[in-house]
């Protein structure tokens, strides 16, 4: 099957159209002398401009970015059967405040991860999924491979979505790197409770 | 000590397994070099100036004689004979070759080791007082909590690519030994009525930046540890900077925040998630607990060593320096010196040393050995009347080496010879300084004083916490070395000063012993030692003598 998307534990079909805003003429601006998240310098990335530009796609099932959504709600809501969407990395969980509906009332949420080596997408699921209770699907997007799955699954992730280029069939193993793991997370108790 | 049942077992061995296949997709160029670097790092796997360099996790300094004479056969079959005990407690090799690895770790595997998260940017080894259980100082034996952390942060799926690496250390004594104060996590145990509490401290590092830690949360019930932590490097996972890998540490994030706003985040996050699963029990905590209790000791008398030995000096020196006081009557804790004048750098180890080493533990001392974040090793339970054999033994295998917190006590990190990162060699340095005491006479005069060297900022040499510290600094492509006065570790935690302009490499051994002479006419009497005087005089007089010429 000719997929890069992982599914409970198996490859499916993606029949979702991943909406990413093109942002390579803006420029990134990076953290200087105050606290502030990587890449959020108080503004943000990509900018209103960037996402006003977006052209929805023609499709049945779209995963868009939770700003872009905020943005064109009305548009988004009549235009697709099937609506997701998704947040970076270096996103605040307080943008989900500004949704006017029940988080599940969207069947997929997806976290962004540019570079493989940014694990804040890890912490973000336990949020997502403790703080915001979010029941239904949460996927792995960006640079997503098989070293990652094996945590993001543990972190409250079930989809992921592999890089292109990358052997997806090969990535499923990641899933069955440990038989036990020491610590607890959200829906496993620690490996302390069976010994 | 702990020892691993199945799940142990299978857990580190699917590890091995799992690196194997992320080395063959690397040599396959499934993974591009960016990919498989925190990948490798992750088990303690850098690419050097000369050949990779392997660093073995010796979780909390623990280690049975049978898992040195594995170290020892390590070193043999695939490095240069020797290996190199670093300030993290750990042990590394420096010439292993990269497809040698799996092989490494298999044989690592068999004897209940590995190399997990000793580097790269998540949790690393959990640090500890190498005198636990054993110091009469002690308040709370912390071996058993230093494992429940390492079983905690052995892969914790949230942690493993944070912003930067994560060091946590724990202390249970009146003296802390285990640097708590310069740890971004650092946990004090304290006991109330038979119930365990910690105090957490965060944010304190040494590195390009020092900073001693703050507290954070007092009395936090021993059940709360785990899930508090999580909460602690949460807030930094999601908040530390990584645009700039030196502004990276937790430390750069409570500084720039304020402690009180950090902790808020921190408390916010914890409350909410206060009954986590990881939230300890009384069964969990006694089923570690049990692994570390006392062994069976003899009931011996006391021996009157400095009468009985009264002509034998060097011995004499030696039990006052490098023995210490036992909880056990008739016993006392050895600490043996990797800084003698035999020993090619601090901390290097011969594999036939290591072996000797190891024979003496199954001896002498219940088959156990400990690493210090000094660099030196232990043997925490030799009876008294031991001593003397054990001693021998050592001198006989260039072991003997008397001068445990003296001035050749030295606190070094491979440098300029071996590390990629470092600016300036740091082992020709310590072993110029070495070379200034021959006379045993003028060590012992100076008496307790730490000395220690950092090849660069990164500080793996502890330079801030040393008495005098000693920096390797790189300018316009020369190497020179910047000292500092007043560093110092324990509960009374300092950054050192710096003194002035640095030193080229060969004006620095006499630039300390100008700072030792200033000492010894300065001291009030013999018992004041180099730190209490500096306290007390302040940097002025060492700086003048210095620079005078």
């Amino acid at each position: 099957m000719d997929t890069q998307l992982i599914k409970n534990k198996e490859l499916v079909p993606n029949d979702w159209f991943w909406v990413v805003p093109d942002n390579s003429n803006e420029e990134v601006k990076k953290q200087a002398g105050k606290v502030v998240q990587f890449k959020l310098t108080g503004e943000d990335f990509p900018s209103d401009g960037t996402l006003h530009n977006v052209i929805l796609p023609e499709a049945e099932k779209v995963i868009v970015p939770l700003r872009l959504y905020l943005l064109k709600t009305d548009e988004i809501k009549k235009k697709y059967k099937e609506y997701g969407i998704w947040i970076y990395s270096h996103d605040e969980l307080d943008l989900f405040n500004h949704l006017k509906e029940d988080i599940n009332s969207f069947p997929v949420v997806g976290v962004y991860v540019e570079k493989f080596a940014d694990g804040r997408i890890y912490s973000l699921g336990n949020l997502i999924r403790r703080k915001l209770s979010y029941k239904n699907d949460l996927r792995a997007l960006g640079d997503v491979f098989k070293d990652q799955l094996f945590y993001l699954a543990r972190s409250g992730f079930d989809s992921f979505l592999i890089k292109e280029g990358y052997d997806a069939k090969k990535a499923l193993l990641g899933l069955e790197d440990f038989s036990y793991s020491y610590q607890g997370t959200l829906n496993q108790m620690p490996l302390w409770s069976e010994r | 000590m702990y020892k691993y049942d199945h799940y142990d077992r299978k857990i580190v061995n699917q590890r091995v397994d799992q690196y194997e296949d992320q080395l063959n997709r690397y040599f396959n160029k499934e993974l591009t070099d960016e990919e498989f670097r925190p990948l490798r790092l992750q088990n303690g796997l850098y690419i050097q100036r000369h050949a990779p360099m392997l660093r073995v996790a010796i979780p909390y300094g623990l280690l049975s004689s049978n898992q040195l004479r594995t170290l020892a056969d390590i070193a043999d079959e695939f490095d240069r004979g020797y290996g190199h005990f670093s300030t993290r407690q750990n042990i590394q090799y420096n010439w292993p070759k990269l497809e040698d690895t799996p092989k490494i770790l298999r044989k690592l595997a068999d004897a209940e080791m590995h190399a997990i998260q000793t580097s790269g940017n998540c949790i690393r080894n959990i640090t500890t007082d190498p005198y636990a259980g054993v110091t009469p100082d002690e308040i709370v034996d912390t071996r058993y909590i230093a494992e429940i952390l390492r079983q905690w942060s052995t892969f914790h799926p949230e942690f493993a690519l944070l912003p930067r690496k994560f060091k946590i250390s724990i202390s249970g004594s009146k003296y802390d030994r285990a640097l708590v104060k310069t740890h971004d996590i650092g946990l004090e145990l304290v006991k109330e009525q038979e119930n365990l509490f910690v105090n957490v401290f965060v944010g304190g590092g040494l590195g390009r930046t020092p900073v001693i830690g703050q507290l954070l949360k007092e009395n936090l019930p021993i059940e709360h540890l785990l899930s508090y932590c999580e909460s602690i490097i949460r807030i930094y996972n999601l908040y530390g900077r990584r645009d700039n890998m030196y502004k990276a540490r937790i430390k750069i994030l409570v500084k720039a925040l304020g402690v009180e706003s950090f902790k808020k985040q921190v408390e916010d996050d914890w409350n909410d998630g206060k009954n986590s699963s990881n939230h300890l029990n009384d069964k969990e905590i006694n089923r570690v607990k049990q692994f570390f209790t006392s062994p069976n000791y003899e009931t011996v008398e006391s021996i009157d060593l400095e009468g009985q030995f009264r002509d034998d000096h060097n011995f004499l020196h030696w039990i006052k320096r490098n023995t210490r006081e036992h909880i056990k009557n008739g016993y006392r804790s050895v600490t043996i010196s990797l800084k003698g004048k035999k020993q090619t750098a601090p901390g290097d180890i011969q594999a036939s040393e290591m072996r000797v080493v190891a024979d003496l533990a199954d001896q002498y001392s219940f088959g156990e050995i400990r690493s210090t974040h000094e660099q030196n090793l232990v043997l925490a339970d030799v009876k008294e009347k031991d001593l003397y054999d054990v001693y021998s033994v050592l001198c006989e295998n260039n072991l003997g080496e008397a001068n445990i917190g003296l001035i050749t006590d030295i606190i070094c990190c491979p440098g300029g010879d071996f590390c990629s990162l470092a600016n300036a060699k740091s082992i020709p340095i310590a072993k110029n300084i070495d070379n200034l005491f021959d006379n045993y006479d003028f060590l012992f005069d100076i008496g307790t004083i730490s000395l220690n060297i950092s090849g660069c900022m990164n500080a793996c040499g502890h330079h801030h916490v040393g008495n005098i510290g000693i920096l390797g600094v790189d300018k316009d492509g020369s190497e020179w070395y910047q000292i500092t006065l007043g560093g110092q570790q324990g509960v009374n935690a300092s950054l050192g000063k710096v003194i002035g302009p640095s030193f080229s490499a060969d004006e620095v051994p006499a630039v300390v012993k100008e700072i030792l002479n200033v000492y010894v006419a300065q001291r009030d009497s013999e018992e004041e030692l180099f730190i209490d005087c500096y306290n007390r005089i302040g940097l002025d007089p060492f700086k003048e003598a210095i620079y005078k010429n």
